[in-house]
């Protein structure tokens, strides 16, 4: 291991580092004058879109593959991949914060972003549970600050703090929890985990380790019961910060979740077929699926407001992707992460849409949604894009997402006589998912079918917020039309890596 | 070249939504040009098919690679009953266009939505593979909501979202029965021929079937679960009920009969009678809801639920004749359907902003509208089962098929079919002739029917009239295509 090998390997992250440092540099330099200028978030964006496309380039270009110090650093496919999907929903973040009311201090917002990508990206990046922690710890303390930037909004200082408390114990489980497997298997890497599991039996302290960890878990993928604190956050935080804390670090936790389970904790499975249960990390996953299924599709239909909406159906998708994690195999965690790539595109765009609106009627009401359609047609048709696709219909990319991911939970674990064990997983999941349509019906019901109030300010899209959604609609679409542009790379790199 | 006929669909409804709003006009002739296209293309299809004996089955094949990781493909056919099929779709679409001429409200919105739905079925009734079939299934769920919320009349807000939630959920069921056979046949491919010649476990079969059948049935309005059809089709515009009532409940008798049937045969002989039960139940039940209406339009959604109970029933004889009539059913209803909502959404409802029989009662419509009365007459006398229309040859052949079958069942249905004559006779008295004394009363003065409603009406009424003359040209073809391995093992 020499310094030269770290620095390559590490050389996107370290990309987005200097940015983010030359874009506080700036801000400082600027703040004797007017700091809270247009300008001055022109510059701060430009500057981190540059960062994180060189970043990218690098990614797509850096020939380097394999994994150093005891897999601290990995590099594959597979990480190249989601490093790349995550810098791409943090270019969208970022050019949604140019569409927010400028705040003081603009550039420590994009710096603090671009910390959290770089968090992200190491939790992606990495199979040693130290790192991982490290990753997850600053990709936590970055997201917030970020859903505490409003200083001056209490409801924003409420979701922070209330981030902070949850964040901050879930954290605490997670070490111990972690501390115990270490303590089990003695080794701090994933792979030499799933080694010892598979040697050993499931021992009671090895037991409290895993659940420890699944708490952890749990709190960063916002799975019943340890959810409570999405909808206030995403209520409470900036839309921009609370995009990216519904998508990028979503599929950050997803698929961190998914690499621990498959590589770690191999062997320690148990089953949770209809009536054969054993006793192992797949039964706890999958009562978090079915609450998160239930509590969450249920929650969002009473919800008035679009940003609490999207926080609970956010709990139900994760409801649904852990049950295809409980089948425990490759094939099932490319639908995973597939899953989670495309809710993660249309949450952006989702996002996208109630910050243009929240900027234009100061509310994200059902009502503050009215008569959209005539003021910003194509920003509505993106957000009808975005919401059919994330109640499952086809054309568009959810359908296929959801077909794929149920199938590969149905096809998990067979129950005595050849009949499928998760049917039971898979209904409620598809019962749930045909709910969902009807929230999502309610808010396009409002920006098609209702007229605007008299006096109601009008919705004006920037050219930015206006292509940034529509690019993202149309990735719907195609990606809808025609998955195997995302699920060949997927399938390829999850064969290379498992 | 079959697959055109989805596609000329979608095109339309793609250039509609470029359209500039304001050229309401082109927008209607888009419409028009792209219904009768795809109408062209079913047309072709009907003569070019080979019949006779040594004729493929499955004709105008496409195979193309989709989705290859799961084996999925584009996968496209023909037999018969898709081309009968596709000949309604196709009639339905151009007189649906020509019935909605008058929108006014976003017409290019309105026939994008229209032409999504119409491709949707040809999709449907073309493909051969489970999870574009799927597709195609789904697709139509989201058009049908924006249609019937955003240009519905009465209560449409509820009437949408029950139907949707509905259709959603009846899907939801045949998803996981399509998932579950999927994994259990471990093939690694979604084509239907393939999944069909599996031979999956009597336990798996015996709920795998009742949970797909059912979730078909409800799109073709099986009681007990038929209560979002009369709401939906009352709320909706009238292209949308023609569509609603023509082409879209057939979807689900369609994919009962094309994939839950050959898929699980054991689980279809364990749970045939219960079924056909609740389709003879749903006959009887529907002609009796029908005649308690005072709402024009809710009689003929009620007769609808009616009519398909007949379609559901003839499927669940397993007979060449039930099967066979039930397909000419699907047929001769979708066109009767359609031009019974034709007439009472376009013609009378437009007009006089009343559906309440009472009321158009005292409205002489007779005199009024001469071409309206008229045309529901023959509607109505169709509708009933009169010989000589197109539903007097499917129902009778169903009721023979089922008393070879089920012949107990008839109990429930024959007073089903002199109950239908009761509400339509009843309905058309009160409606158009309510005012039957010879006094000469103000005739009230209303709009003359237009000429695309008077074409539409006369292509409707010629093809019911000449379906019941000369059935055999679609028979044969139904019957033809009972040789596939797809269809005989259904037969006993």
């Amino acid at each position: 291991m020499n310094y030269i090998e770290f620095t390559v390997f590490l050389l996107p992250e370290i990309v987005l580092l200097v940015t983010a440092l030359a874009v506080i540099g700036i801000d400082c330099a600027r703040r004797g004058k007017a700091a809270t200028g247009a300008g001055g978030t022109l510059a701060s964006a430009s500057l981190c879109a540059a960062g994180i496309l060189v970043a990218a380039l690098i990614i797509l270009i850096m020939p380097q593959e394999g994994r150093i110090a005891g897999g601290m650093l990995v590099l594959d496919p597979l990480t190249r991949l989601f490093k790349l999907v995550l810098l791409a929903m943090t270019l969208v973040a970022v050019l949604m914060l140019m569409e927010t009311r400028p705040v003081r201090h603009v550039g420590e917002n994009f710096a603090v972003m671009l910390f959290a990508a770089i968090g992200m990206m190491l939790v992606v990046g990495t199979e040693e549970l130290l790192v991982l922690f490290i990753g997850l710890e600053l990709t936590g303390i970055s997201l917030y600050v970020l859903v505490g930037f409003a200083r001056s909004d209490i409801r924003s200082a409420e979701a922070a703090l209330k981030y902070f408390l949850f964040g901050s114990v879930s954290a605490a489980f997670l070490l111990f929890g972690l501390s115990l497997i270490y303590g089990f298997s003695g080794s701090t890497e994933l792979g030499e985990i799933g080694v010892a599991m598979q040697a050993g039996g499931m021992e009671p302290l090895l037991a409290v380790g895993l659940v420890m960890t699944l708490v952890g878990f749990g709190f960063k993928v916002a799975a019943v019961p340890f959810h409570l604190w999405a909808p206030d956050v995403y209520q409470g935080a900036p839309a921009p910060a609370a995009a990216l804390v519904a998508s990028a670090s979503k599929v950050a936790g997803f698929f961190i979740l998914a690499k621990v389970l498959l590589l770690g904790f191999a062997g320690a499975e148990g089953g949770a077929a209809w009536g054969g249960f054993q006793p192992g990390w797949v039964p706890l996953i999958g009562v978090m699926a079915a609450l998160s299924m239930v509590v969450g599709n249920l929650a969002a239909l009473v919800q008035n407001r679009v940003r609490r909406l999207l926080a609970y159906s956010g709990i139900g998708h994760a409801g649904f992707m852990l049950i295809a994690l409980m089948a425990a195999t490759p094939a099932a965690l490319a639908s995973v992460l597939f899953y989670v790539v495309i809710y993660g595109l249309t949450t952006l765009g989702a996002f996208g849409v109630v910050t243009v609106v929240l900027r234009a009627r100061e509310g994200d009401r059902l009502s503050d949604f009215a008569g959209m359609s005539r003021q910003a047609p194509l920003l509505s048709f993106s957000m009808l894009i975005f919401f059919v696709s994330l109640a499952g219909l086809p054309p568009l990319a959810g359908f296929f997402g959801k077909f794929y991911l149920f199938t590969s939970a149905m096809g998990a674990q067979a129950a005595p006589g050849g009949q499928p064990g998760m049917l039971w997983l898979v209904l409620l999941a598809l019962v749930m998912s045909a709910i969902s349509l009807y929230y999502y019906l309610l808010v396009l019901k409002q920006i098609f079918f209702v007229e605007a109030a008299e006096g109601t300010p009008v919705i004006r899209a920037s050219k930015t917020g206006t292509w940034t959604c529509s690019i993202l609609a149309a990735a719907t679409i195609v990606l809808g039309c025609y998955p195997g542009i995302l699920l060949g790379p997927i399938r390829l790199a999850v064969g290379a890596a498992f | 070249m079959i697959e055109w006929t989805f596609i000329s669909a979608f095109a339309g409804a793609a250039v509609l939504l470029l359209l500039p709003p304001h050229r309401k006009m082109l927008a209607r002739i888009v419409a028009l040009a792209a219904a009768c296209i795809g109408f062209g293309i079913a047309l072709a299809a009907f003569f070019l098919f080979e019949r006779g004996a040594g004729a493929e089955p499955f004709q105008f094949v496409v195979e193309r690679d989709w989705i290859p990781a799961l084996g999925i493909g584009f996968h496209l056919a023909a037999d018969g009953i898709s081309l009968v099929l596709l000949l309604l779709t196709g009639v339905i679409a151009i007189t649906g266009v020509l019935f909605s001429w008058n929108i006014e409200k976003s017409p290019k919105q309105f026939f994008a939505l229209f032409l999504i739905i119409i491709g949707g079925a040809y999709g449907v009734f073309v493909s051969f593979d489970l999870f574009l079939f799927l597709v195609f299934y789904e697709i139509v769920i989201l058009p049908k909501y924006l249609l019937i919320a955003g240009w519905g009349s009465t209560n449409r807000e509820y009437g949408a979202m029950k139907l949707t939630l509905y259709s959603i959920l009846g899907s939801a069921l045949v998803l996981a029965a399509a998932m579950a056979a999927y994994v259990v046949a471990g093939l690694g491919s979604f084509n239907l021929f393939e999944l069909a010649g599996v031979a999956y476990a009597p336990a798996f079969q015996a709920w795998a079937f009742p949970m797909m059948f059912l979730g078909f049935a409800v799109l073709a309005g099986i009681w007990p679960f038929h209560t979002w059809a009369p709401t939906g089709h009352v709320a909706a515009p009238t292209a949308a009920s023609m569509l609603l009532a023509g082409v879209v409940m057939k979807l689900g008798a369609y994919g009962a009969l094309r994939v839950a049937m050959p898929f699980f045969p054991e689980g279809l002989e364990q749970w045939r009678i219960p079924f056909a039960v609740l389709a003879a139940i749903g006959i009887l039940y529907g002609a009796l809801a029908a005649l308690a209406q005072r709402d024009l339009k809710f009689v003929i959604g009620y007769s609808s639920i009616s009519h398909m109970g007949f379609v559901l029933l003839g499927l669940l004889t397993l007979n060449t004749l039930g099967i066979g009539g039930a397909v000419l059913q699907m047929f001769s209803h979708g066109i009767i359907a359609a031009l019974l909502f034709a007439v009472v959404g376009r013609m009378v409802y437009d007009r006089t902003h009343t559906r309440e029989l009472a009321d158009l009662g005292k409205l002489r419509l007779s005199r009024a509208l001469p071409f309206a009365a008229v045309t529901f007459t023959v509607a109505s006398a169709a509708s009933m089962g009169l010989p000589g229309f197109s539903g007097f040859i499917a129902e009778l052949t169903i009721l023979l098929g089922a008393w070879d079958s089920i012949p107990l069942l008839l109990l429930l249905v024959g007073p089903g079919v002199i109950i239908t004559v009761a509400f339509t006779l009843k309905a058309l008295q009160a409606s158009f002739f309510g005012d039957n004394t010879d006094s000469p009363g103000t005739v009230p003065a209303l709009p003359p029917i237009s000429a695309p409603e008077r074409v539409g009406a006369i292509v409707l009424m010629a093809i019911a009239l000449a379906v019941g003359l000369h059935p055999t040209p679609l028979l044969d073809l139904i019957l033809g295509s009972f040789d596939s391995a797809l269809m005989s093992s259904l037969l006993k």
